[in-house]
Protein backbone atom coordinates (compact mmCIF):
# COMPACT_ATOMS: atom_id res chain seq x y z
CA UNK A 1 0.00 0.00 0.00
CA UNK A 2 1.17 3.42 -1.00
CA UNK A 3 2.21 5.37 2.08
CA UNK A 4 -0.02 8.36 3.42
CA UNK A 5 0.03 12.29 1.78
CA UNK A 6 -0.68 13.68 5.18
CA UNK A 7 -0.73 12.47 8.51
CA UNK A 8 -2.84 14.17 11.55
CA UNK A 9 -1.90 12.79 15.09
CA UNK A 10 -4.68 13.93 18.20
CA UNK A 11 -4.65 13.47 22.06
CA UNK A 12 -8.26 13.40 23.18
CA UNK A 13 -8.91 15.12 26.69
CA UNK A 14 -11.02 12.51 28.38
CA UNK A 15 -11.73 14.42 31.01
CA UNK A 16 -13.23 17.50 29.34
CA UNK A 17 -16.52 17.04 27.84
CA UNK A 18 -16.71 20.96 26.49
CA UNK A 19 -14.04 20.47 24.45
CA UNK A 20 -14.67 17.19 22.81
CA UNK A 21 -14.98 17.27 19.13
CA UNK A 22 -11.65 19.90 18.93
CA UNK A 23 -9.47 17.22 16.75
CA UNK A 24 -11.99 16.65 14.49
CA UNK A 25 -12.75 20.35 14.14
CA UNK A 26 -8.90 20.71 12.74
CA UNK A 27 -9.45 17.48 10.77
CA UNK A 28 -12.26 19.50 8.95
CA UNK A 29 -10.01 22.73 8.40
CA UNK A 30 -6.80 20.38 7.10
CA UNK A 31 -9.17 18.38 4.65
CA UNK A 32 -10.70 21.76 3.45
CA UNK A 33 -7.16 22.99 2.84
CA UNK A 34 -6.19 20.26 0.94
CA UNK A 35 -9.26 20.71 -1.27
CA UNK A 36 -11.33 17.75 -0.03
CA UNK A 37 -14.80 17.58 -1.56
CA UNK A 38 -17.15 18.91 0.77
CA UNK A 39 -19.04 15.81 1.09
CA UNK A 40 -16.60 13.66 1.97
CA UNK A 41 -15.33 16.59 4.61
CA UNK A 42 -18.74 16.19 6.06
CA UNK A 43 -18.48 11.94 6.23
CA UNK A 44 -14.94 12.25 7.99
CA UNK A 45 -15.50 14.42 10.44
CA UNK A 46 -18.96 13.75 11.71
CA UNK A 47 -17.65 9.69 11.64
CA UNK A 48 -14.38 11.15 13.82
CA UNK A 49 -16.79 13.45 16.12
CA UNK A 50 -18.65 10.55 17.31
CA UNK A 51 -15.73 8.39 17.52
CA UNK A 52 -14.15 11.46 20.05
CA UNK A 53 -17.32 11.89 21.75
CA UNK A 54 -17.39 7.83 22.53
CA UNK A 55 -13.85 7.46 23.76
CA UNK A 56 -14.68 11.10 26.22
CA UNK A 57 -17.72 9.31 27.25
CA UNK A 58 -16.63 5.68 28.07
CA UNK A 59 -12.69 5.67 27.74
CA UNK A 60 -11.89 8.46 29.54
CA UNK A 61 -10.07 10.01 26.43
CA UNK A 62 -7.51 8.21 23.83
CA UNK A 63 -5.60 9.08 20.57
CA UNK A 64 -6.76 9.75 17.21
CA UNK A 65 -4.54 9.39 13.93
CA UNK A 66 -5.88 10.53 10.34
CA UNK A 67 -4.02 9.47 7.25
CA UNK A 68 -4.70 10.70 4.25
CA UNK A 69 -4.03 8.72 1.19
CA UNK A 70 -4.04 9.17 -2.43
CA UNK A 71 -7.54 7.12 -2.97
CA UNK A 72 -8.82 7.15 0.90
CA UNK A 73 -8.75 8.52 4.25
CA UNK A 74 -8.15 6.51 6.99
CA UNK A 75 -9.51 7.47 10.77
CA UNK A 76 -7.46 5.19 13.51
CA UNK A 77 -8.97 5.70 17.15
CA UNK A 78 -7.40 3.78 20.17
CA UNK A 79 -8.58 4.11 23.27
CA UNK A 80 -7.38 2.67 27.10
CA UNK A 81 -10.81 2.42 27.98
CA UNK A 82 -12.63 -0.78 29.47
CA UNK A 83 -13.82 -2.16 26.03
CA UNK A 84 -17.11 -3.31 24.13
CA UNK A 85 -18.20 -6.51 25.70
CA UNK A 86 -20.63 -7.07 22.75
CA UNK A 87 -20.06 -5.24 19.83
CA UNK A 88 -22.88 -6.51 17.91
CA UNK A 89 -25.37 -4.85 20.21
CA UNK A 90 -23.28 -1.72 20.70
CA UNK A 91 -23.84 -1.40 16.44
CA UNK A 92 -27.45 -1.88 16.86
CA UNK A 93 -29.35 1.66 16.68
CA UNK A 94 -30.44 2.64 20.06
CA UNK A 95 -28.26 0.48 22.20
CA UNK A 96 -26.45 2.52 24.85
CA UNK A 97 -24.37 2.03 27.87
CA UNK A 98 -23.72 5.78 28.56
CA UNK A 99 -25.34 7.57 31.79
CA UNK A 100 -28.05 9.91 31.99
CA UNK A 101 -25.66 12.90 32.78
CA UNK A 102 -24.42 12.66 29.03
CA UNK A 103 -28.01 11.59 27.54
CA UNK A 104 -28.59 15.05 29.33
CA UNK A 105 -25.95 16.70 27.05
CA UNK A 106 -27.82 15.40 24.09
CA UNK A 107 -25.42 11.75 23.46
CA UNK A 108 -25.65 8.53 24.54
CA UNK A 109 -28.50 7.61 22.16
CA UNK A 110 -27.08 4.87 21.04
CA UNK A 111 -26.06 6.21 17.81
CA UNK A 112 -22.50 6.95 17.91
CA UNK A 113 -21.30 3.31 16.61
CA UNK A 114 -23.80 2.89 13.59
CA UNK A 115 -23.22 7.06 12.73
CA UNK A 116 -19.91 6.08 12.14
CA UNK A 117 -20.27 3.11 10.36
CA UNK A 118 -22.97 4.96 8.41
CA UNK A 119 -20.40 7.74 7.26
CA UNK A 120 -17.66 5.67 6.45
CA UNK A 121 -16.58 2.48 3.54
CA UNK A 122 -14.98 0.48 6.27
CA UNK A 123 -14.94 0.03 9.77
CA UNK A 124 -13.38 -2.09 11.96
CA UNK A 125 -13.55 -2.79 15.44
CA UNK A 126 -11.03 -4.42 17.76
CA UNK A 127 -12.13 -4.52 21.53
CA UNK A 128 -10.97 -6.30 24.34
CA UNK A 129 -12.39 -5.98 27.51
CA UNK A 130 -10.21 -4.07 30.34
CA UNK A 131 -7.79 -3.44 27.88
CA UNK A 132 -9.36 -0.92 25.20
CA UNK A 133 -10.92 -0.52 21.64
CA UNK A 134 -9.36 0.42 18.45
CA UNK A 135 -11.26 1.77 15.54
CA UNK A 136 -10.13 1.78 12.06
CA UNK A 137 -12.29 3.31 9.65
CA UNK A 138 -11.86 4.40 5.79
CA UNK A 139 -13.94 6.82 3.89
CA UNK A 140 -12.62 6.36 -0.14
CA UNK A 141 -11.90 9.36 -2.02
CA UNK B 1 -36.30 29.82 3.05
CA UNK B 2 -34.19 32.71 4.33
CA UNK B 3 -32.81 33.01 7.11
CA UNK B 4 -34.62 35.82 7.80
CA UNK B 5 -38.27 34.62 7.27
CA UNK B 6 -37.59 32.02 9.81
CA UNK B 7 -36.75 34.53 12.09
CA UNK B 8 -40.13 36.43 11.44
CA UNK B 9 -42.22 33.17 11.47
CA UNK B 10 -40.55 32.16 14.92
CA UNK B 11 -40.73 35.55 15.92
CA UNK B 12 -37.55 34.98 16.97
CA UNK B 13 -34.86 37.22 18.26
CA UNK B 14 -30.94 37.34 16.48
CA UNK B 15 -28.18 36.26 18.93
CA UNK B 16 -25.51 36.64 16.72
CA UNK B 17 -25.34 36.48 12.85
CA UNK B 18 -27.21 39.10 11.85
CA UNK B 19 -25.10 39.55 8.29
CA UNK B 20 -26.09 35.84 6.88
CA UNK B 21 -30.28 36.50 7.44
CA UNK B 22 -29.76 36.43 3.32
CA UNK B 23 -28.82 32.79 3.47
CA UNK B 24 -31.36 30.15 2.05
CA UNK B 25 -31.54 27.28 4.44
CA UNK B 26 -33.53 24.13 2.59
CA UNK B 27 -34.30 21.81 5.52
CA UNK B 28 -34.98 21.72 8.95
CA UNK B 29 -33.72 18.83 11.70
CA UNK B 30 -35.85 19.22 15.31
CA UNK B 31 -33.70 17.69 18.34
CA UNK B 32 -32.61 17.75 21.33
CA UNK B 33 -30.43 14.47 20.32
CA UNK B 34 -27.28 15.75 18.52
CA UNK B 35 -26.87 11.93 17.24
CA UNK B 36 -29.94 11.78 16.21
CA UNK B 37 -28.90 14.97 14.21
CA UNK B 38 -25.86 13.89 13.08
CA UNK B 39 -27.30 10.74 11.87
CA UNK B 40 -29.00 12.40 8.82
CA UNK B 41 -27.13 14.87 6.56
CA UNK B 42 -29.57 17.74 5.22
CA UNK B 43 -28.07 20.30 2.75
CA UNK B 44 -27.63 23.91 4.01
CA UNK B 45 -30.17 22.74 7.26
CA UNK B 46 -31.58 24.70 10.26
CA UNK B 47 -31.34 22.76 13.56
CA UNK B 48 -33.92 23.43 16.14
CA UNK B 49 -32.75 22.26 19.80
CA UNK B 50 -33.82 23.45 23.43
CA UNK B 51 -30.33 22.14 24.06
CA UNK B 52 -27.70 24.22 25.41
CA UNK B 53 -24.12 23.26 25.36
CA UNK B 54 -21.22 23.82 23.39
CA UNK B 55 -21.46 20.31 21.76
CA UNK B 56 -24.96 21.90 20.05
CA UNK B 57 -23.01 24.70 17.99
CA UNK B 58 -20.41 21.43 17.32
CA UNK B 59 -22.54 19.04 15.93
CA UNK B 60 -23.88 21.75 13.62
CA UNK B 61 -20.61 22.55 12.43
CA UNK B 62 -20.08 19.22 11.58
CA UNK B 63 -22.62 18.99 9.83
CA UNK B 64 -22.20 22.37 7.92
CA UNK B 65 -25.53 23.93 9.31
CA UNK B 66 -25.62 27.29 8.78
CA UNK B 67 -28.65 28.43 11.89
CA UNK B 68 -29.53 27.23 15.11
CA UNK B 69 -32.97 27.83 16.39
CA UNK B 70 -33.23 27.83 20.50
CA UNK B 71 -36.65 26.78 21.91
CA UNK B 72 -38.46 27.79 24.62
CA UNK B 73 -36.43 31.16 25.04
CA UNK B 74 -33.00 29.00 26.10
CA UNK B 75 -30.35 31.54 25.93
CA UNK B 76 -26.57 29.96 24.54
CA UNK B 77 -23.65 30.59 26.65
CA UNK B 78 -20.70 33.06 25.38
CA UNK B 79 -18.65 29.84 24.43
CA UNK B 80 -21.53 28.78 21.76
CA UNK B 81 -21.88 32.11 20.35
CA UNK B 82 -17.92 32.69 19.93
CA UNK B 83 -18.05 28.93 18.18
CA UNK B 84 -20.76 30.16 15.99
CA UNK B 85 -19.40 33.57 14.98
CA UNK B 86 -16.01 31.64 14.28
CA UNK B 87 -18.32 29.25 11.96
CA UNK B 88 -20.64 32.31 10.56
CA UNK B 89 -23.51 30.51 11.85
CA UNK B 90 -26.72 32.39 12.54
CA UNK B 91 -27.88 31.66 16.32
CA UNK B 92 -31.66 32.55 17.33
CA UNK B 93 -33.80 32.44 19.87
CA UNK B 94 -37.60 32.12 20.18
CA UNK B 95 -40.34 31.66 22.67
CA UNK B 96 -42.13 29.27 20.75
CA UNK B 97 -41.64 25.55 21.76
CA UNK B 98 -40.48 23.03 19.85
CA UNK B 99 -43.50 21.57 18.31
CA UNK B 100 -44.74 24.95 17.70
CA UNK B 101 -41.54 26.16 16.13
CA UNK B 102 -41.59 23.25 13.84
CA UNK B 103 -44.92 23.20 12.86
CA UNK B 104 -44.42 27.01 11.45
CA UNK B 105 -41.50 26.47 9.61
CA UNK B 106 -42.92 23.36 8.16
CA UNK B 107 -46.26 25.27 7.57
CA UNK B 108 -44.15 28.40 6.05
CA UNK B 109 -42.75 25.79 3.34
CA UNK B 110 -39.66 24.64 4.87
CA UNK B 111 -40.36 21.12 3.71
CA UNK B 112 -37.13 19.86 2.13
CA UNK B 113 -35.55 16.63 3.80
CA UNK B 114 -32.90 15.79 1.03
CA UNK B 115 -30.77 13.21 2.94
CA UNK B 116 -26.95 13.25 1.04
CA UNK B 117 -25.35 10.22 1.95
Amino acid sequence: MSEAVVTLHFSVDGEDFTSAGQASVQVKKSLRQLGISPEIIRKVSIAMYEGEINMVIHAGGGEADVLIYEDHIEIRLDDHGPGIANIEMAMQEGWSTAPDNIRSLGFGAGMGLPNMKRYTDEMKINSVLGEGTHIVMKVNL
Amino acid sequence: MKIRQIQELLDAEIVCGDDHLDREVYSACGSDMMSDVLAYVKDQAVLLTGLVNTQVVRTAEMMDMVCIVFVRSKVPTQEMLDLAKENDMVLLKTKKRMYEACGKLYAGGLVGNKTAK
